[in-house]
């Protein structure tokens, strides 16, 4: 009895959550070696708009749409970095800063002002997902995970984060070399010829299509989080670029299972009745993990 | 302004290129508005070693990556041995200058040697022992081998230079063109690396590297191409290493550059 409520009420959000930390985690390790850590957060600002233009052209929370409407905003962005730029003869910092909050700011504006009650997407929903409701209503115990018929009733969330995780593993998996070799040296890279600019790009875009497909089920909060904690942390307790990776998988799943068990029933070993916001708990289990590793970690020390 | 050496197009001058085992034409590279390097012709003697020396600013760094397509030059031409630089890419080693890279990247030095057998390992090619034992015997050659597991951030300056050319030595290239390689290293060091190019040109190999030190020249360069955007002199150090095309080159900077080279640096 026990096992069937947790086979339908707990293994789907936790499963779900621990894609998307894997996710974002393991190309978060190359955009902070490549001091881009800040990329993923940009990426989970400027899709908002793209995502909620795209719910409202199309009517449905899909993947394909959504996926369009994310790429559609990015390219806007980078064109409107570039043009306040040029024309306010500013840097390039400042104009990423303007646009980056300028297409949050307006996402949250065209949620408020559309009519999408009749699915999730509201203001809360963008930065906190609702990782909770991903329920399996027919489970009926373990053996469900071997019936077809009770498979097919799972929240469609799941196969989609699986797919992205797998998308990013296979990438960085198939090009770990020259990404590697380019995020270290990147002069070194060009001169053997490898295109070290499509590399880039390619890694940003993987990176988006985790935080684009982690963002309807579990937010914005999350996919920032994750970009950043579990690499910061693994980078504490290593020097190889392969145990690295691998720690910062492994610290990305604790974040989720943690965060998810601490935010339903920590509450309630506490006292209190109300269960908090899971993805806001995964992400500050991530924080709390990172300090962790901060004060203790082995490699914590820059070395001179 | 420039020396004929360089730039008469005889056909004994197009039979030199097509030898040369680095030929650069017309190169012309600009940040904004002024450019760097100017319609740089140079043409690297097979089997000698050849400084590019100038002021600061001069466009030496900039001339090399623009050489190697490290960086996009405005127009410009380069070819290896007669043959565009893209078909011969593997016959050249680069090493850039030791501050444009991150040294609290987590990665051993044994694994940045290992970066230099990129074009033998692929994309998924694994790295089986004799490509260890390549990497171990490079280190060696520089009197690295010690300290092949340590993480990168915790040598010395010296040390981190002479990784960088054991990465290049794994590549097992014709041509090693190197970015500064004595900027900010130990004088044991600085012979080492000198050992080291002396032994690759006396084996027929091909070594051109932006230098500063005017003092050196002589003892360490077959062929100076004097640079100042544009190119002074370009030639055998002893016909063209003179005061006159120096003070060309440096200007009233010459001066300081004789009493410390180190100002010159860059």
């Amino acid at each position: 009895m026990m096992g069937s409520e947790f086979v339908a009420l707990s293994l789907p959000p936790i499963l779900i959550g621990v894609c998307v930390a894997v996710a974002c985690a393991l190309p978060g390790n190359f955009l902070l070696l490549r001091r881009q850590a800040l990329i993923g957060d940009a990426i989970s600002h400027v899709v908002l708009p793209g995502i909620v233009v795209a719910f409202l052209l199309t009517g449905v929370v899909a993947a394909g749409p959504m996926l369009l409407g994310a790429a559609g905003a990015a390219v806007l962005s980078v064109i409107a970095i570039d043009l306040i730029r040029r024309l306010g003869r500013i840097e390039a910092g400042a104009a990423m800063g303007v646009v980056f909050t300028a297409m949050f700011a307006g996402g949250v504006l065209l949620l408020e002002r559309s009519d999408t009650s009749s699915v999730h997407l509201d203001v809360e929903h963008a930065l906190f997902g609702n990782l909770e409701s991903l329920i399996w209503l027919d489970a009926r115990g373990w053996s469900s995970l071997l019936d077809p018929a009770a498979l097919a009733g799972l929240p469609v969330e799941l196969p989609r984060m699986a797919i992205a995780l797998v998308v990013v593993a296979a990438f960085l998996w198939l090009f770990w070399r020259p990404l590697a070799l380019a995020t270290f040296d990147e002069g070194f890279a060009r001169g053997l010829g490898l295109p070290t600019e499509p590399l880039g790009l390619a890694l940003v875009v993987v990176s988006a299509i985790a935080a684009v497909a982690a963002f309807d089920a579990v937010g914005s909060i999350i996919v920032i989080a994750m970009f950043i904690c579990p690499p910061a942390a693994a980078r504490m307790m290593t020097n190889r670029l392969g145990h690295q990776v691998a720690w910062s998988a492994a610290f990305a799943t604790l974040s989720a299972i943690i965060g998810y068990v601490l935010a339903g029933y920590g509450p309630i070993w506490i006292g209190a009745s109300a269960s908090v916001s899971a993805a806001g708990m995964i992400a500050t289990v991530s924080g709390v993990i990172l300090g962790i590793a901060a004060v203790a970690g082995p490699h914590r020390d820059k070395v001179s | 302004m420039s020396i004929s050496l360089v730039t008469d197009r005889t056909a004994s001058d197009e039979d030199a290129r097509m030898a040369s085992p680095l030929a650069i034409r017309g190169m012309t590279v600009s940040y904004g508005q002024t450019p760097a390097v100017f319609s740089v012709d140079v043409t690297v003697r097979a089997g000698s070693m050849t400084a590019i020396v100038g002021p600061n600013g001069a466009g030496k760094s900039t001339l090399l990556k623009a050489a190697l397509q490290v960086i996009k030059p405005l127009a410009g031409t380069v070819s290896v041995f007669g043959k565009p630089l893209a078909q011969m890419r593997d016959r050249i080693a680069y090493v850039p200058q030791r501050a444009s890279v991150d040294w609290d990247f987590p990665t051993r030095v044994i694994d940045v040697v290992t970066m230099g057998m990129y074009r033998q390992l692929g994309l998924l090619g694994r790295v089986r022992s004799h490509h260890r034992a390549a990497a171990m015997a490079s280190l060696t050659r520089v009197g690295m081998a010690d300290f092949a597991t340590r993480q990168i951030g915790q040598l010395s300056g010296g040390q981190q230079q002479r990784v960088f050319l054991a990465r290049a030595l794994a590549q097992e290239a014709e041509i090693y063109v190197l970015d500064e390689p004595f900027a900010g290293v130990d004088a044991a060091t600085e012979k080492a690396i000198i050992a080291v190019l002396k032994e690759l040109r006396d084996a027929g190999r091909t070594v051109l590297a932006v230098h500063h030190d005017l003092a050196t020249v002589p003892e360490y360069f077959d062929d100076v191409v004097l640079l100042n955007t544009q190119v002074v002199a370009a030639g055998p150090v002893e016909e063209v290493f003179t005061d006159a095309n120096l003070h060309a080159t440096y200007g009233g900077r010459l001066t300081t550059a004789r009493i410390d080279p180190e100002s010159v640096a860059g």
